[in-house]
């Protein structure tokens, strides 16, 4: 039988740097926020699904599982870690979503955390580059930037809009999401780049054209966890439970073996239908979105895909305002990855964090007049795609 | 299977799977037909001449190929349809004053050391593209 499946409370960590603690004790931070908050007994946790991207390679550390559980006092229950590059926490929060759902367990944990910061950019830059096809694009030396500079001009030649012109349009996503980073006490830019030109994305240091430093994400260490249980048990114990109203899931492979696929982000449409088809609803329901805005085309790319706008039209969306807070679907109100960071594996219960803040009018630093929310979250050149749809109505 | 594909490739023969459901040519190789999943496949070799799809003069290098940069990624659409990635061998600054966008060009092989994260222990060999318009 299947059964509604609510949130309770939400951890997060404040993003940025955190070499003094172990990626256990940095998720042990957010767990505690998110227990504290859900007025749950801790033996009513059944297991923790917990994401975590490049342990092995930033902390010397796999096998995470059980380290974590025993870090925050539930050794003994079941402990997964979950792997799918910058979605590995989304993709642990749909599996324990499903679980829930179907009856395997009633309450769990999910969660994620890494520390990318704390690595150094180069090896920062390697151990992302492993979401790539390993033998056949990395060998060149592609990097992160990279994939998304060749989809920038990709997204160009489609859609036949001037390299330059493009630039100054998605130029627009990083003044956006640097504006609400700036804003949020959590991100790791609070009280940085909050008002930042779009000359200032465009002149900024060249990462890989035609992509600079201000269009891309930061290097993050952080953590995020979040509660989730059966609809029943969650409105026993908090006011305010947040539904699970729907989450998709999509793969594919290389860059190069999708070809122009990329430019719609396939995966992404097939991962955010399905999400939709399961909630009952359509993108017109949504009212806020916490989309992986990696890069500032990526952003662009997902809001086309997950189809509040239409293909092409993207760049000339957030230039015109459509996506700022008070816009007609407000896009990374809580900054985002450009401007709250990025800590791969946190970062998918992290926008979940935010959703929920939001939802239930508990982010302090911005007020968006809304009931429904999706997450996306993109691993790799488009391998591993999640959406998840979370409302403040059960049905 | 990935050896092969770079043994031949520094012997100048860029090699693919042709499916034989299908038609649709694969390279790299995979295990299945990249268009339809099939296991009914051949070998065969490429022309090796394709245009240029997209590119990146890359600035900031993952560690193992900080020594390299900078250096051009791109993409290559070959005659054949398939797409593969490597480094045009033109330099940063050229490829970000022109658009390239479309020039022809010829594929060939290039070793450069290894790294300790690269599948291949002995060497890492980088599809090179040399435009020829």
């Amino acid at each position: 039988m299947e059964r509604d499946v609510a949130v309770l409370g939400v951890g997060q960590t404040k993003f940025g740097s955190h070499p003094d603690k172990t990626l256990p004790e940095l998720f042990a931070e957010a767990f505690f926020e998110a227990f504290d908050s859900s007025n749950i007994e801790l033996r009513d946790i059944e297991a923790i699904y917990f994401g975590n991207f490049v342990g092995e390679i930033t902390d010397g550390a796999a096998n995470l599982g059980g380290f974590i559980a025993d870090e925050i006092g539930l050794r003994g229950i079941p402990a997964y870690r979950f792997e799918g590059a910058c979605a590995s926490s989304s993709v642990a929060f749909r599996d324990a979503y499903l679980a829930v759902k179907h009856g395997i367990y009633d309450c769990v944990l999910v969660g994620g955390a890494e520390k990318l910061y704390s690595a150094g950019t180069p090896i920062g830059t390697r151990a992302l580059a492993t979401a790539l096809d390993s033998a056949y694009e990395v060998n060149s030396g592609l990097t992160f930037p990279g994939v998304f500079a060749l989809i920038a001009r990709l997204y160009a030649k489609t859609y036949d809009i001037p390299l330059e012109k493009l630039r100054e349009k998605i130029a627009h996503v990083s003044v956006k999401n640097h504006k609400y980073g700036a804003m949020n006490p959590k991100a790791q830019f609070y009280n940085k780049f909050g008002d930042l030109k779009v000359e200032d994305v465009l002149n900024s240091r060249m990462i890989c054209s035609p992509l600079t430093l201000f269009d891309c994400c930061p290097m993050t260490d952080g953590a995020s966890a979040v509660i989730i249980a059966t609809a029943d048990f969650a409105k026993d114990r908090i006011d305010e439970p947040i539904y699970v109203r729907g989450a998709g899931q999509s793969s594919a492979g290389s860059l190069f073996r999708q070809k122009w696929d990329v430019v719609k982000a396939l995966p992404r449409k097939r991962s955010a239908e399905m999400a939709y088809r399961e909630a009952g609803m359509t993108p017109k329901d949504i009212d806020v979105a916490f989309v992986h805005d990696c890069f500032t085309i990526a952003e662009v790319i997902a809001t086309e895909a997950m189809g509040f706008f239409e293909y092409g039209k993207g760049a000339d969306a957030v230039e015109e305002g459509l996506t700022w807070a008070d816009g007609e679907i407000p896009v990374n109100p809580d900054g985002g990855l450009i401007g709250k960071g990025h800590p791969v594996g946190a970062t998918g219960t992290a926008q979940i964090y935010s959703a929920v803040k939001l939802l239930r009018g508990e982010l302090d630093f911005i007020k968006i007049d809304a009931e429904t929310a999706i997450t996306d979250t993109l691993g790799g050149d488009f391998g591993t795609l999640v959406n998840v749809i979370l409302s403040v109505h059960r049905r | 299977m990935f050896k092969d594909f770079f043994s031949a490739l520094m012997e100048g023969k860029l090699i693919g799977v042709k499916c034989k459901d299908c038609e649709e040519i694969t390279c790299p190789p995979k295990s299945t037909c990249n268009n339809c999943g099939s296991r009914n496949l051949e070998r065969i070799e490429l022309s090796g001449k394709g245009k240029v799809v997209s590119y990146t003069a890359t600035y900031v290098a993952p560690l193992g190929y900080d020594g390299e940069v900078p250096y051009v990624v791109a993409i290559v659409e070959l005659d054949e349809g398939a797409w593969i990635v490597g480094r045009l061998d033109v330099d940063a600054e050229k490829a970000d004053k022109e658009d390239l966008i479309g020039k022809r060009v010829e594929v060939y092989g290039k070793e450069f050391p290894t790294e300790q994260f690269y599948p291949d222990k002995q060497r890492r060999v980088v599809p090179m593209f040399r435009i020829v318009e």
